[in-house]
């Protein structure tokens, strides 16, 4: 492998083809590699914006796919997912200054009573390496908790994880306090969790539910995007 | 070997573990979002209470109320100083449970995973998950547990780490991994990669094999994986009653005591030797797998078809082991050439 490595000097590569590259480096979970792709085409003034949309966005697209069919598995989409932060830490200041749209932002937490928080932590992961920001509230989280969350963040999505048959349906709470509070309608609301599933989902009223964290990725993305259509522009 | 789980193993061709912890303490009134391990002390009599049910419906194996006894765990709770006395506490309810069984049964000081993402993916250095497991191996010890019961593991690091502290424990263990996607560990292991990655260890475990995961027929079909790659350590299947449906506006356990005492034949048959049940496992159900271990004959080693056709059907087409000519495979990217 050293010695293909050694083949490949990304400052020589043709803009397509370091688009390439860094879809491929970021399957591989080449965080340095993937920095200084962004580097370089930053150099070549390629807007923030496009850096993060094409390759990083775009190759992490793959890597939720190829999660999804069964052909990577949570470690190697977690090596991606670092490298595309690796990606972030450089575009992110300067996506800020030149006021580029964010891909959304997501509040997230396990339900009160549910100290189970390793499905939400694989979520948090992979939503910030497809380019979300996350704001973590950790384990057993009550409704208050999150609905100052959400408002103090200005966040997109609310996301709720619970493990155990006897905590998820405080995710009905939850949902039920933003409907009375006339609030349902400003968030996106995903639900996760082992015991969990669709008709569970549609039954407490949440926008959708995600069997696993490449779901959670797709559905946010999906979501945002008939966000973004139906803002008036 | 001297200690008790090997000497009992010796004797018998099977054994009958214990079934859920979660769910007969919650039904005994623990309040969600409250770490069990607490109740060691506030509520001795309930823990002792839990471990005789397993004794009374036949266990020969019980596991301590010490899963989520571990450092990083208990500090969700700012308890993680706590984690070698409340591991020890635990073991000693255990023991005090056993020594009155009348018959030998097993105090099996459960460890559960410690919830982090093991380096270089996740925060979790092996140093410190050894440090973590080896301090909790240590309460368990001194509590009087028997052997030392590794459970709902997901990543091989961990497994490996756990495997090390026992060693500085000086502890006998047994040892099981979750397969609950699609067929393998959250994080991608198959049931032939755990036979290879335990089979080098340096401490192997006593028995190793499955528990919780999805349903009965996922576990059976772990199980089947193991016994095709000839493992000769006891096999243990320790597989949930079901899976929790979502039934007008209540929430539980599809599988029957009938339904487990199904699985706990089959799983003897598809070669497990330590038989138990894991989340929604009640006495009831323990009481319906011992009776029908002990009454039943043997049969032959069951088909991927029997499976289903008792149990119901797998969550997964395939588990990732066997013929995968058909299986996608890995994107071939320039750097890595697959």
């Amino acid at each position: 492998m050293s010695d293909e490595e050694d083949d490949i000097i990304l400052s020589e590569l043709s803009d397509d083809e370091l688009v390439d590259q860094m879809m491929d480096d970021l399957y591989d979970g080449l965080k340095d590699e993937i920095m200084e792709a962004v580097n370089i085409l930053l150099e070549r003034s390629w807007e923030p914006y496009d850096i993060l949309t094409r390759p990083l966005v775009g190759g992490m697209t793959i890597v939720g796919n190829d999660f999804r069919d069964g052909i990577l598995f949570v470690p190697e989409v977690l090596l991606a997912a670092n490298a595309m932060k690796g990606g972030m830490s450089i575009l992110k200041p300067l996506l800020v200054e030149t006021g580029a749209p964010t891909i959304g932002k997501m509040v997230i937490g396990t339900v009160k009573g549910d100290i189970h928080d390793i499905g939400k932590n694989l979520v948090a992961m992979m939503m910030e390496g497809a380019g979300f920001e996350i704001v973590d509230l950790g384990i057993n989280n009550a409704v208050e908790g999150y609905l100052e969350a959400l408002d103090k963040e200005k966040a997109d999505i609310l996301g709720m994880s619970a493990l155990l048959t006897t905590t998820m349906p405080y995710m009905k709470v939850v949902i039920d306090t933003l409907k009375e509070q006339g609030k349902r309608d400003d968030y996106i609301v995903l639900v996760g969790g082992a015991p969990l599933n669709e008709e569970f989902g549609r039954a407490i009223g949440a926008d959708a539910y995600c069997r696993d964290a490449a779901v959670a990725v797709e559905t946010a993305k999906s979501f945002m995007a008939r966000k973004h259509n139906r803002a008036p522009s | 070997m001297t200690n008790a789980l090997s000497r009992l193993l010796e004797k018998r061709d099977w054994l009958m573990a214990d079934g859920a912890t979660g769910t007969n303490l919650f039904n005994m009134g623990l309040s969600s979002g409250d770490a069990p391990e607490m109740w060691n002390e506030e509520h001795p009599d309930r823990i002792m209470k839990l471990y005789q049910g397993a004794v009374d419906s036949g266990s020969d194996i019980f596991l301590t109320n010490s899963f989520g006894g571990n450092a990083s765990r208990l500090k969700l709770h700012n308890a993680e100083k706590r984690a070698g006395e409340l591991s020890r506490i635990s073991a000693e309810l255990g023991r005090e449970v056993a020594d009155k069984a009348g018959r030998p049964v097993i105090v099996a000081g459960s460890v559960g995973p410690t919830g982090d993402i093991m380096a270089p993916m996740g925060p979790l250095t092996h140093e410190l998950a050894v440090e973590i497991f080896h301090q909790q191996a240590e309460g368990l010890k001194e509590g009087g547990a028997d052997v030392l019961w590794l459970e709902t593991i997901s990543a091989p690091e961990e497994y490996k780490a756990a495997a090390e502290a026992f060693k500085l424990a000086d502890m006998p263990w047994c040892g099981t991994m979750s397969f609950d996607t699609a067929g393998r560990t959250m994080m991608g292991v198959t049931s032939e990669a755990m036979v290879k990655m335990v089979e080098k260890l340096e401490n192997p475990p006593l028995a190793y094999g499955a528990n919780c995961g999805v349903g009965a027929s996922d576990l059976l079909r772990t199980v089947l994986g193991f016994a095709a790659m000839g493992v000769e350590r006891p096999i243990i299947a320790k597989g949930n009653a079901g899976i929790p449906k979502y039934e007008d506006g209540h929430i539980h356990y599809d599988g029957t005591p009938e339904l487990m005492a199904e699985y706990a034949i089959m799983a003897r048959d598809c070669g497990a030797t330590i038989i138990g049940g894991c989340c929604g496992t009640m006495p009831d159900h323990l009481a319906k797998m011992h009776e029908a271990l002990s009454t039943r004959p043997r049969g032959p080693r069951p088909t991927l078809e029997q499976i289903t056709e008792l149990l119901g059907g797998f969550s997964s087409a395939t588990d990732g082991t066997g013929d995968l000519s058909d299986a996608p495979t890995r994107r071939a990217t320039r750097r890595r050439k697959v």
